[in-house]
C-alpha cells in the first residue's frame, strides 16, 4: 500500500498552560485509505500522547469527530487524506469554546436540543390500554431524512448566525423540532411554536444555507428551518383570524 | 484541574470574509438595496400616473431612457437573475417540498413549475401592457 507523507497542522490549547491556542506540526505517513481521523490516531499513538480529541465509531454514526479540516466543518472519519493537499490544518469546530486541543464545549447545544422538546407529545399520554400510535410509510417519509442527524454539530460550526449570536437555537435543534412537528403521531406543534417562533428561533436564520452544505448526513437543516418559517407564519394567521388548528 | 474554555473571537464586521460561501451570501444580501430602489421607482411611476399629467409621465419615461439608466437597468436585470431569481427558484423545493403518497415529488418539477409560472405571468403582463 502506498504511503504518503502529510504535514498535519493541529490547533493545540491546554487550559492550564496556554493563554491562547497555537499550532503544532506533525509529519504523518498516511496510507492511501486513511481519513484525517486515522492521521490523528497515528499522532496520538506514535508522536504525541497529549493530543486531545473526540472520536468513537469511525463510521459516521456517533458524530463525535467533527472538526475544522482546512477551514471546513467536517467529520474527520469521512474526510480522506487522498482528497486533500499535502498540508492539512485541523482545528476544533468553530463557533464553540475550546475545552482543550480539538475538544469543544458542547453544553450550549445540548441545552438547545433539549429546549425544543424533541419527543412525541400527546394529549392522551399515556395511551389507552392496548392502543398503539401507528404510522403509515408515507407519514414516516415526511420526516425520515431529519432523523438522520448524528449531532456532530458541523452545522453549528458553519452557521455564521450562531457564531455571532449564540442565543439562536441553531440548525440541528430546529431541524430536530421540525422532525417532531412533521411526525403524524405528535400533537405538540403549537407547544413548540412558542419556542420556535420566538426571538431566537427560526426567524433568526437568514438562510446562508451553509449548515446544509456541510451536513455529512444530508439532513438539510436549512430546508427544515424555511419550512418552519412558512408553518409559523400560517399558524400565526390561523390564530389571528380565529381558524381552528394549531396541531398537526 | 480547572476548566478555562477558550472562546475564539469573531469579527462583527468582517466575519463574512472567512470563506467563499459567506461572501456569496453577503453579495446577495448587500446588493438587495436594488429591491428597495425598484420599489421606490414603482411608487414614483405610480404617483406620476396618478397625477394625470401626460407631460409628467413623459418626463418620467425619458428620465429612464438615458444611456446611463439603460446600462443601470441592464446590470440590475442581470443581478436580479443571478442573485435573486435563479437562487430562490433553486431553493423553492426545499421550502415547499411536495409529497405524493410515499414519494417526494422531484425538486426539479417544482423548479420547472416556477419557471413556467414566471414566463406565463410575464407574458400576461406584456400582453396587458400592449407589447405582445
Amino acid at each position: 500500500m502506498e504511503i504518503r507523507q502529510i504535514e498535519l497542522e493541529v490547533m493545540r490549547y491546554d487550559p492550564e498552560k496556554d493563554k491562547q491556542p497555537w499550532f503544532q506540526q506533525y509529519t504523518v505517513p498516511c496510507q492511501e485509505d486513511w481519513a484525517i481521523l486515522d492521521a490523528l490516531n497515528y499522532v496520538k499513538d506514535n508522536l504525541d500522547t497529549t493530543l486531545a480529541y473526540r472520536w468513537s465509531c469511525h463510521m459516521m454514526v456517533c458524530g463525535s469527530c467533527g472538526m475544522m479540516v482546512n477551514g471546513e466543518p467536517s467529520l474527520t472519519c469521512k474526510t480522506f487524506v487522498r482528497d486533500l493537499p499535502g498540508k492539512v490544518r485541523v482545528e476544533p469546530l468553530e463557533n464553540f469554546p475550546i475545552e482543550r486541543d480539538l475538544v469543544v464545549v458542547l453544553d450550549d447545544v445540548m441545552q438547545k436540543l433539549h429546549k425544543v422538546q424533541p419527543y412525541i407529545i400527546r394529549k392522551d399520554d399515556p395511551p389507552p390500554e392496548g392502543v398503539e400510535y401507528t404510522q403509515s410509510r408515507g407519514a414516516l417519509a415526511k420526516f425520515k431524512q431529519l432523523t438522520m442527524c448524528i449531532n456532530c454539530m458541523c452545522c453549528y460550526s458553519a452557521c455564521p448566525q450562531y457564531g455571532l449570536d449564540n442565543n439562536f437555537i441553531g440548525p440541528a435543534a430546529l431541524a430536530l423540532a421540525h422532525r417532531y412537528n412533521l411526525d403524524s403521531r405528535d400533537q405538540g406543534k403549537s407547544q413548540r411554536l412558542d419556542i420556535l417562533a420566538d426571538h431566537d428561533g427560526v426567524w433568526d436564520c437568514s438562510f446562508v444555507g451553509a449548515c446544509s452544505e456541510v451536513c455529512p448526513k444530508h439532513v438539510d437543516p436549512a430546508a427544515a428551518i424555511q419550512q418552519m418559517k412558512i408553518d409559523g407564519a400560517l399558524e400565526f394567521w390561523k390564530q389571528k383570524l380565529g381558524f381552528p388548528g394549531g396541531e398537526s | 484541574m480547572s476548566r478555562q474554555p477558550y472562546v475564539r473571537p469573531i469579527s462583527k464586521t468582517t466575519w463574512y470574509m472567512r470563506n467563499g460561501r459567506y461572501k456569496i451570501y453577503m453579495l446577495r444580501e448587500m446588493t438587495s438595496f436594488l429591491v428597495v430602489f425598484y420599489t421606490f421607482l414603482t411608487i414614483v411611476a405610480l404617483s406620476t400616473l396618478a397625477a394625470d399629467s401626460p407631460a409628467a409621465w413623459q418626463n418620467f419615461i425619458s428620465s429612464q431612457q438615458g444611456p446611463g439608466m439603460v446600462v443601470f437597468h441592464a446590470l440590475a436585470l442581470l443581478y436580479f437573475l443571478f442573485f435573486q431569481t435563479f437562487p430562490w427558484f433553486k431553493l423553492a423545493p426545499k421550502a415547499m417540498p411536495v409529497q405524493i403518497g410515499e414519494k417526494k415529488l422531484p425538486g426539479s418539477y417544482i423548479v420547472i413549475g416556477h419557471y413556467v409560472a414566471w414566463v406565463f405571468i410575464s407574458a400576461v403582463i406584456f400582453w396587458l401592457a400592449g407589447a405582445l
